[in-house]
């Protein structure tokens, strides 16, 4: 990969519908390789990036199922393959008396796939990223919204796309170190 | 080009006057975004502590040493410093563990059910209610674990391939608390902790020595409010609360379990379920006030946490209270309708026997004295209400107590009838529960922010956006 001089630039926005707006002219200028940045959510911003579908949900699942499945074995295996005991004639895979922990199997297996599968599909932890070598980055996380282009998007020309995002309304339009 | 951009704001502008803003109730007018932040931030970030957090933390935290010293006492000279023994084998320890546990309720509650209910006024008290859930399975957790007699050996209770080639029951109803209350702890963590990621980012970005950059740093994961992390971030927070809700209902009906499914008078009955659910609600709603009463007061959170809070945290608590009280009629009638000889006498002995004095005081304070929350001018004063939801607080306790003790002490057979009378270590204890739990609580104030920041800005009305359908 080329090395670029810059990371790409940061358009520095004061209220959460400029950022919106401004998200949907760039996309409309044709920027792809772009993120924003707020001190919350804001579910029109993502639709805007073209952001609509998660994997979160399906990771979810797959670790409920596979939690429910694991604690249903682990007691079947434990109760009827290698450890069968008669205890008063009562079948060893007496599955009822198995769903309150297979329940909260499901509900452990699925809650740490969500948290974790959150964080992984995120790359996070993620200790270092360009965006925070701008100073005034910091408000990000209080009550500033921020659009950041990268130089790796194709339509990227620090002229032009310095001159665009400053014509979105931006407070302020800066470099992003590399 | 100057007239281009002209017209390009203008087109902005015009934009904007379609963005439709929503209205925030529950919170104090006159906050935005930046204000929002200090404030709360400022309570951690700060270097003045209030003197009061200071007593507080002194006080408490020397209980939470009397624990220490209590459970090394205990494990040198065994549970025998207890006042158990056949017939009440249980005595202090569970009826400490089901009022922790069911204390904890109202956190997850109030974090995850009225989440999926949308009920915004929730974003101002999640935080702490969720930190008090945490702290409070600590106790709970500790009384089994110390009653086990031989606490060392506790790692027994979970599946592990061993030398011995045993393994845990898995029909029995002690088998599931483990896991139920080992999961209910490890998923309150998780949203506790998925909830402070934001709000670690913003004391990361606003802290103003080098050890609180590092500490909040590593917490918050590089943190940095992208749209499509963000996007990621709601979607796992709400799954959490979907899967929160019928845990939290699971927990406490298998707590109850470890009753219904023995054969004890008093304890077999399938009205217990629903029963502990409601009971453990209602207690932590009194503690939820208990906590946010003097809280707010101290730190003058008062425009996060309103009168409506209050109110609101009122009003469930006589909701869930009426369900108790029916509880407690269903379990008197179902007593004599089953004709069980024993039922019957273990029911007439709950409300004339020796431990009658507890059975009346915990009847007229749970279904007589709460009525008063009826009353708005109770619900809408902190500090009538902070009595009130103390008093309802020890009712609990008191119904733990007779529920455990009472039942035991009259068993089927005469011969093995015998009294229950806790000892100093039953006693103190008890008060080093409270204590580690309030100095938890004070230790989490002074170093994490306690209302959720991210979720108080999305209170304010410039944070909700719709923007027109593309042109």
């Amino acid at each position: 990969m080329r090395e670029l001089p810059i990371w790409g630039l940061i358009a520095e926005f004061t209220s959460a519908a400029d950022l919106a707006l401004a998200t949907r002219r760039a996309r409309e200028a044709g920027y792809r390789r772009m993120d924003a940045y707020s001190p919350f959510g804001i579910e029109a911003v993502s639709s805007e990036l073209g952001f609509e579908y998660t994997r979160v949900p399906l990771v979810c699942l797959l670790g409920g199922i596979l939690g429910g499945l694991g604690g249903f074995f682990l007691q079947y295996w434990i109760h009827v393959l290698n450890f069968p005991q008669n205890i008063g004639g009562r079948p060893l895979n007496s599955w009822p008396a198995y769903i309150v922990v297979m329940f909260e199997c499901t509900i452990l297996g699925a809650s740490l796939s969500a948290l974790l599968g959150m964080l992984a599909l995120n790359g996070l932890p993620q200790p270092y990223h360009p965006v925070f070598n701008v100073p005034r980055f910091a408000l990000a996380s209080k009550d500033r919204f921020f659009l950041a282009i990268e130089s790796a998007d194709p339509k990227f020309d620090i002229h032009n796309t310095f001159r665009f995002l400053q014509g979105l309304g931006a407070r302020d339009v800066q470099e992003i170190p590399n | 080009m100057a007239d281009e951009q002209h017209k390009h704001e203008e087109h902005i502008d015009e934009m904007s006057s379609h963005l439709l803003p929503a209205k925030a109730t529950i919170l104090a007018p006159g906050h935005t975004f930046a204000t929002v932040t200090d404030k709360i931030s400022a309570v951690v970030l700060s270097r003045d502590t209030p003197a009061a957090w200071l007593i507080a933390t002194g006080g408490f935290g020397l209980l939470a040493v009397w624990l220490l010293f209590a459970t090394a006492y205990q494990l040198a000279r065994g549970i025998g410093i207890w006042g158990v023994n056949v017939p009440v084998a249980w005595g202090f320890a569970i009826v400490n563990f089901v009022w922790w546990i069911g204390i904890g309720h109202a956190g997850t509650l109030i974090s995850a059910i009225l989440l999926l209910l949308k009920q915004k006024w929730r974003n101002s008290i999640n935080r702490f209610a969720e930190a008090m859930t945490l702290f409070a399975v600590m106790c709970a957790g500790y009384y089994p674990v110390m009653h086990l007699g031989r606490p060392w050996l506790a790692y027994w209770l979970f599946p592990y391939p061993n030398t011995m080639g045993v393994w845990p029951q898995f029909r029995s109803a002690l088998v599931w608390d483990v896991f139920a209350v080992s999961t209910y702890f490890t998923v309150s963590l998780i949203f506790w902790y998925q909830g402070l990621i934001p709000d670690l980012a913003t004391l990361r970005d606003r802290s103003q020595n080098k050890a609180g950059r590092i500490i909040y740093g590593i917490l918050a994961m590089g943190w940095r409010g992208s749209a499509r992390h963000w996007k990621r971030y709601d979607s796992s927070y709400r799954l959490l609360a979907g899967l929160a809700t019928p845990l939290v209902i699971s927990v406490h009906t298998v707590v109850s379990f470890d009753f219904a499914i023995a054969l004890v008078p008093g304890w077999h009955t399938s009205i217990f379920p629903p029963y502990f659910v409601a009971g453990a609600i209602y207690s932590g709603f009194a503690m939820v006030l208990v906590l946010a009463i003097p809280i707010r007061r101290i730190y003058g959170l008062d425009d996060f946490i309103t009168i409506k809070h209050l109110d609101n945290c009122a009003k469930l608590m006589l909701a869930t209270g009426e369900i108790v009280a029916y509880g407690y009629i269903i379990e008197s009638f179902m007593a004599w309708y089953s004709g069980d000889i024993y039922d019957r006498y273990v029911m007439l002995d709950r409300m004339g026997g020796k431990y009658a004095v507890f059975y009346i005081c915990l009847i007229s304070i749970n279904v007589f004295f709460v009525q008063v929350l009826w009353l708005r001018r109770i619900r809408t004063s902190p500090s009538l209400l902070f009595i009130a939801s103390v008093i309802v607080l020890a009712a609990m306790w008191l119904e733990r107590f007779v529920i455990v003790v009472q039942s035991l002490h009259r068993d089927f057979l005469p011969s093995s009838w015998a009294m229950y009378y806790p000892t100093f270590w039953d006693i103190t204890q008890f008060l080093g529960t409270i204590g580690l739990f309030a100095f938890g609580m004070l230790m989490f104030i002074r170093f994490l922010p306690m209302i959720s920041i991210f979720e108080i800005r999305e209170l304010l009305p410039e944070a909700h956006v719709t923007l027109q359908e593309a042109d």
